[in-house]
């Protein structure tokens, strides 16, 4: 076996579990420009575009997505997260967005990734499975640094759950295109109203996906007082405040990309942006 | 007189569509790196990681076992020591002890497989001795900098003295400007077929701009006499300046003759940006003076060119940033320095607007500057100072056969604006319009927040044709004959089709000087004489003016034999029972060498546009979406209405890239972003409509009037652009691209160099 | 090597490719049909988009061996002998051609995008056609050819 193409999940977690140099292969889209470009020449592959198993949504209580969904289906079939939704129209390109999976962007773990974001800001569980059973990983504790996660070689992502946690959520990315770029610095905001909680997670501004605590504790707050239920706007020295908060919890660096000061700034525009917008959703 | 019955279709003026279109809609036009032989086999390029090293030892053992592999050659294997480059033969083939920029071309390998080429290539072992990179080009200019080439680190330097140099004026503007390197990424990457022959020669199928320039660096390289090499046009998948340098023409001709086996060889995207020229990142330094009431007083700038690690065509670029330094205005007095420096950065060459566009960057941030001192509208001042037939530039030549381009500036304005869609805030929290359409895009930044729209005008010029003495020829063979189906015109020429659509324009002139339907472009090769180079927007005057000087040969033979024959001119069937062909050479009028001062005829003729740009600004997160541009270009006579508005929206693409996005980033002469990814180019939703206004003023020695229009949408679309997000946000922005940071932090840009305007950059002081 | 069965244009081809090759080195170098072309090798331009069981993917980033069993149609299976698509007539119409390295890539997009949606705005053509650079045309004709085609295929 070189290259095979798993019909389910069992017949995938086998078919890596037998071979130490297997990797796998879903939509492509991150590996294969490894490929092309000579940098990795795995051993053996196991395709998983096509196991159906993978490739579910299911909203009954708990958000359950399937590792296999693309991100021109959580396009069409809504996931029940407007910022996921946000976060899959501004995947590169309507190619990129048809063959790449949620699931991939979980596995490569790249701070840039557009979907871990949100995922975060859910407090979404990872599932993987092998042939040794299957794990359940909270997505904090899930990136171990930049494209290094804490899946064991023969497992496979086959889905990521969370609760269902209302409108008020969105996505940003800052990048200098108007489409196809990866994100300078992204971020997503989930209030979730019933639960009263806030979760904010910032991308490309540190070696994994942060999470802006005190800025959820001070979001907590103004929502106390504006309540939780209501469409209502916090006052702009409230939105800067959160701003500066959620600044204040990133580790950027200058790269390729942007500066970080620039990432600095430009999370603090977006996260008070961001506070403003999904206050008043409902 | 005429030769038709009836009215032929899709002569001069028409937007007669394209002879390659249905091929290449249909997917079947044969581009290089669609060319295919039985038995080829596939080169490749071992490329040095380091801009400046000696190089100790090359050992390709361990690489000429892997399997496949046929040949691999080094330096040392090289049949001649001859040295390539467009103006300057500086560059050697392969490197000769030394590497002077990150990419440079050490060994080459032909395998049976692709891969086992790329797998050899990375089985070769270089031992090199790590050089300081020589990165900075105005340090590299100074007395003290260590020499990268024999005679020292000046590729050219080019002084205009115009009037009196040291003129005083009431009003003073100055300002150091900077342009990044851009990169022209065409979509096709570089690629040819060497085959070869039977004679001890080769036959190279090739994308290029310029056949016969090649041939002229080719076969001296491989030892050959020019009639052993013969080069063949293969598809151009876009061009824009970077293949009019030799790229991998003579290492596959090499490797072909070496295996004597037909060798394949196509760049990857990564390996594009390091095997072509880029644009020249300059840095320039101006001061404008004027009367309090707007007119111009004198210009003073020096302008600093970094040419990396080979001269190119840096001469000439050099050249143009001089001659039009001061912009389509009179300008009396003058005095400009403009310096081509090597470095050990990737060399630098031709892109679209060719020393033009870094000029108009700077002097039009300067008119603005100027009309802001003034208090007066830049419209007004720029219209004030516009030259016209008559007047002259700063290098005393008159301008003649032109829209007056205060008239363009005028129209452009009048050009209708965006619809009024200016974005507003948050309406109960749902996008009042689809972010895609604001600053940010699919980014979901804002849906209205911090939103500020601004407007900028812009003029530019350049030459049209190469200058400065240079003996500017173009071939054509006009050959009218009889076949079964009616009378059909072949016209034959060297002219590269690169996209622009000189194929159709050679089928118009014939249409409409011989009235005549069937026309067939033959594939350009280097069987009939040189057109030149499909640069310097040049090809319709030139090869246009040459198809037309044939027709008219073909057309006075064809009137001779009506005569002796007593037939009519219409009776076509019986006076071509023989063929009629005619060959012709054709130039424009010669153009006066470059004097000391640069005072001289230079130029055939100059090419004028006006832009208005129109912007939104994310003030918040600097992001710009430029909504609209609007463009008036005096274009002589569109031959092709729809090509000729395809070359204005497509150059203005080019130019926004530069304006807002592209750039190759470099760190001590390493490319850090070479690949699509990370060298942002415009998508469908970056570019906004454009408002095409084409102005026919024909000039009186072009074909037809037609002046060319490739350029000068590229040359002042960018200030026009960078004007706009200054009149949103009110920042200095005096380098492009302009980068996020620039907007939010108001960054500028300093080369660390104090230079006086005009005086010598080698006398720079550390500021 | 890997034995991989594909039906491409409508005809069923087997072929044997390396464990790492991808869809459009195979459809290029072994299959011989070069219409999808190579600009990027890594899903940036679009230049290689090809329909692969009716979805529109960059086919530099499928795997061929992974691939077996899949439909594919790239911009050869478009048109008849002597007659263009609408799409391909409307580029060749609207002057959306000029140097033509993306246009196999942007007509496959089009052709997509018209069989979803055969009205689409303009901003919705733009969206669609985001993942396709062109360096030579700024865009503007191909917005035209694209809503030329849409009027020819279904607004008679």
């Amino acid at each position: 076996m070189a290259v095979h193409v798993a019909r389910d999940v069992d017949d995938a977690t086998r078919a890596v579990a037998v071979d130490e140099r297997a990797e796998l292969i879903a939509g492509g889209t991150d590996l294969m420009v490894e490929i092309n470009f000579g940098r990795r020449r795995p051993g053996a592959l196991v395709a998983i575009d096509r196991v159906q198993e993978l490739r579910g949504i299911s909203r009954s209580g708990r958000v359950r997505v399937g590792a296999g969904v693309t991100y021109t289906q959580l396009l069409a079939d809504d996931a029940g997260s407007a910022a996921l939704r946000e976060a899959s129209r501004s995947v590169g390109s309507p190619q990129i967005r048809n063959a790449g999976t949620i699931g991939g962007n979980i596995a490569t773990s790249s701070p840039a990734g557009d979907a871990l974001p949100v995922l975060a800001a859910l407090e979404a569980t990872i599932v993987v499975r092998s042939v040794r059973g299957e794990r359940r990983v909270p997505f904090a504790e899930w990136m171990t640094g930049p494209k290094r996660n804490g899946r064991a070689r023969d497992e496979i992502i086959v889905a990521a759950e969370w609760e269902s946690a209302g409108p008020k959520q969105t996505f940003m990315k800052v990048g200098t295109r108007n489409a196809m770029v990866i994100a300078v610095a992204s971020l997503a905001l989930v209030v979730d109203a019933s639960r009263r909680r806030v979760g904010v997670a910032l991308g490309s501004c540190g070696p994994t996906i942060l999470r802006a605590d005190r800025a959820q504790s001070f979001a907590a707050g103004v929502l106390d007082e504006l309540g939780w239920e209501r469409q209502a706007a916090p006052t702009e020295t409230a939105c800067a405040e959160f701003g500066a908060l959620v600044a204040s919890a990133a580790r950027p660096i200058d790269d390729v990309r942007g500066t970080a000061a620039y990432r600095s700034h430009v999370l603090s525009v977006m996260a008070a942006r961001a506070l403003a917008r999904v206050a008043v959703l409902g | 007189m005429t030769l038709a019955r009836t009215r032929v279709r899709g002569g001069v003026g028409e937007s007669a569509p394209r002879p390659d279109g249905v091929p290449k809609v249909r997917g079947e036009f044969p581009y290089a790196s669609d060319l295919y032989l039985e038995g080829m086999l596939f080169g490749h390029t071992l490329r040095s990681p380091h801009p400046h090293a000696l190089i100790r030892a090359v050992d390709v053992t361990a690489a000429r076992e892997i399997s496949g592999v046929r040949v691999i050659l080094t330096e040392r294997d090289l049949p001649t020591r001859e040295r390539f480059g467009l103006m300057k033969r500086d560059q050697p083939v392969l490197a000769e002890g030394r590497v002077r920029y990150a990419g440079e071309a050490i060994a080459i390998i032909a395998a049976d497989e692709a891969d086992q080429a790329r797998a050899a290539a990375k089985a070769i072992v270089v031992e090199y001795e790590i050089l300081p990179p020589m990165s900075d080009p105005i340090a590299a200019l100074g007395p003290d900098a260590p020499a990268l080439h024999e005679g020292g680190n000046v590729i050219d330097d080019v002084l205009v003295v115009h009037g009196d140099p040291d003129a005083q004026a009431e009003v003073v503007v100055q300002g150091e400007y900077e342009v990044a390197m851009q990169d022209q990424a065409a979509l096709g990457p570089e690629a040819g077929l060497a085959i070869p022959t039977a004679d001890g020669g080769v036959t190279l199928h090739i994308a290029t701009q310029w056949l016969h320039e090649d041939l002229g660096q080719i076969a001296p390289a491989l030892g050959l006499p020019n009639e052993q090499v013969r080069l063949v046009l293969a598809g151009v998948g876009g061009a824009f300046g970077a293949r009019e340098d030799v790229t991998l023409q003579i290492h596959a001709c090499l490797l072909a003759l070496a295996t004597k086996r037909p060798v394949r060889m196509s760049y990857g995207r990564e390996e594009s940006f390091y095997g072509h020229v880029h644009r020249h990142p300059a840095r320039l330094f101006y001061e404008h003076g004027a009367r309090r009431d707007g007119t111009l007083v004198y210009v003073r700038a020096t302008i600093v060119l970094d040419g990396g690690a080979y001269a190119s065509s840096t001469s000439a670029v050099v050249a143009n940033a001089g001659c039009f330094a001061a912009g389509p205005y009179r300008v009396p007095n003058a005095r400009v320095r403009s310096v081509g420096a090597y470095t050990t950065n990737p060399p630098a060459g031709a892109m679209r607007g060719f020393g033009a566009v870094q000029a108009c960057f700077a002097y039009e941030a300067q008119m603005d500057k100027l009309a802001a001192a003034l208090d007066m509208d830049p419209v007004v001042l720029r219209a004030r100072n516009a030259v016209e037939d008559g007047d002259r530039i700063i290098t005393s030549q008159p301008v003649e056969g032109s829209e007056p381009v205060a008239n363009l500036l005028r129209r452009c304005a009048a050009l209708p604006m965006p619809a009024d869609e200016v974005a507003h805030p948050l309406r109960a929290g749902r996008p009042s319009r689809d972010p895609l359409l604001l600053p940010g895009g699919a980014g979901n930044l804002t849906h209205g927040e911090g939103i500020r729209r601004g407007t900028g005008f812009a003029a530019g010029f350049k030459n049209v044709c190469y200058s400065h003495g240079f003996d500017d020829v173009s071939h054509a063979r006009v050959r009218l004959e009889r076949t079964d189906s009616g009378i059909r015109a072949r016209v034959h020429t060297a002219a590269a089709e690169v996209g622009q659509g000189i194929v159709t324009v050679c089928q118009q002139i014939v249409r409409t000087a011989l009235e005549v339907e069937e026309v067939i472009v033959e594939t350009p090769d280097t069987t009939i004489g040189s057109a030149g180079s499909s640069s310097a927007s040049r090809q319709t005057w030139m090869t246009g003016g040459a198809v037309l000087a044939a027709c008219r040969e073909v057309r006075a033979a064809l009137e001779e034999r009506a005569l002796a024959r007593g037939r009519a001119m219409d009776e076509l069937a019986a006076l071509l029972d023989e063929p009629i062909e005619r060959s012709v050479a054709w130039r424009h009028r010669p153009t006066e060498k470059r004097d000391g001062h640069t005072q001289n005829h230079g130029h055939v003729a100059f090419l004028f546009a006006a832009h208005r740009a129109t912007v939104d600004v994310d003030l918040g997160t600097g992001l710009v979406k430029v909504v609209q541009v609007a463009t008036s270009q005096d274009v002589g006579k569109a031959i092709n209405p729809q090509a000729v508005v395809g070359q204005l929206e497509g150059g203005i693409a080019q130019g926004l890239g530069l304006a807002v996005m592209e750039e190759v980033l470099l760190r001590d002469g390493q490319v850090r972003n070479a690949s699509f990814t990370d060298y942002l180019l415009p998508t469908i939703l970056d570019m906004p409509p454009v408002v095409c206004d084409l102005v026919e003023h024909p000039h009186p020695d072009a074909p037809y009037g037609a002046k060319g229009v490739g350029e000068p949408p590229t040359i002042s679309s960018t200030p026009a652009i960078v004007a706009a997000i200054r009149a949103a946000t009110g920042r200095e922005l005096n380098r492009v691209p302009v980068r996020p940071d620039d907007i939010v932090f108001g960054t500028v840009a300093r080369s660390g160099w104090r230079i006086v305007p005009g005086s010598d950059p080698a006398m720079a002081a550390r500021a | 090597m890997n034995d991989v069965r594909l039906r491409v244009n409508g005809v069923a081809r087997q072929t044997a490719v390396p464990d790492h090759e991808s869809l459009l080195t195979t459809l290029r170098e072994r299959l011989g049909l070069p219409g999808s072309k190579n600009a990027c090798e890594q899903g940036e331009c679009g230049s290689c988009s090809v329909l692969m069981d009716s979805e529109l993917v960059c086919s530099c980033l499928v795997l061929t061996a992974g691939a077996d069993g899949r439909a594919i149609e790239t911009v050869e299976s478009l048109g008849a002998d002597g007659v263009l698509h609408p799409v391909q007539q409307a580029f060749v119409d609207a002057g959306a051609v000029q140097c033509g390295f993306c246009t196999p890539g942007l007509i496959v997009a089009a052709y997509a995008l018209l069989r979803e949606n055969p009205e689409p705005s303009d901003l919705e053509v733009r969206e669609a056609l985001s993942g396709n650079l062109c360096r030579c045309t700024g865009y503007g004709t191909i917005l035209a050819a694209v809503q030329r085609a849409s009027r020819a295929m279904y607004r008679r």
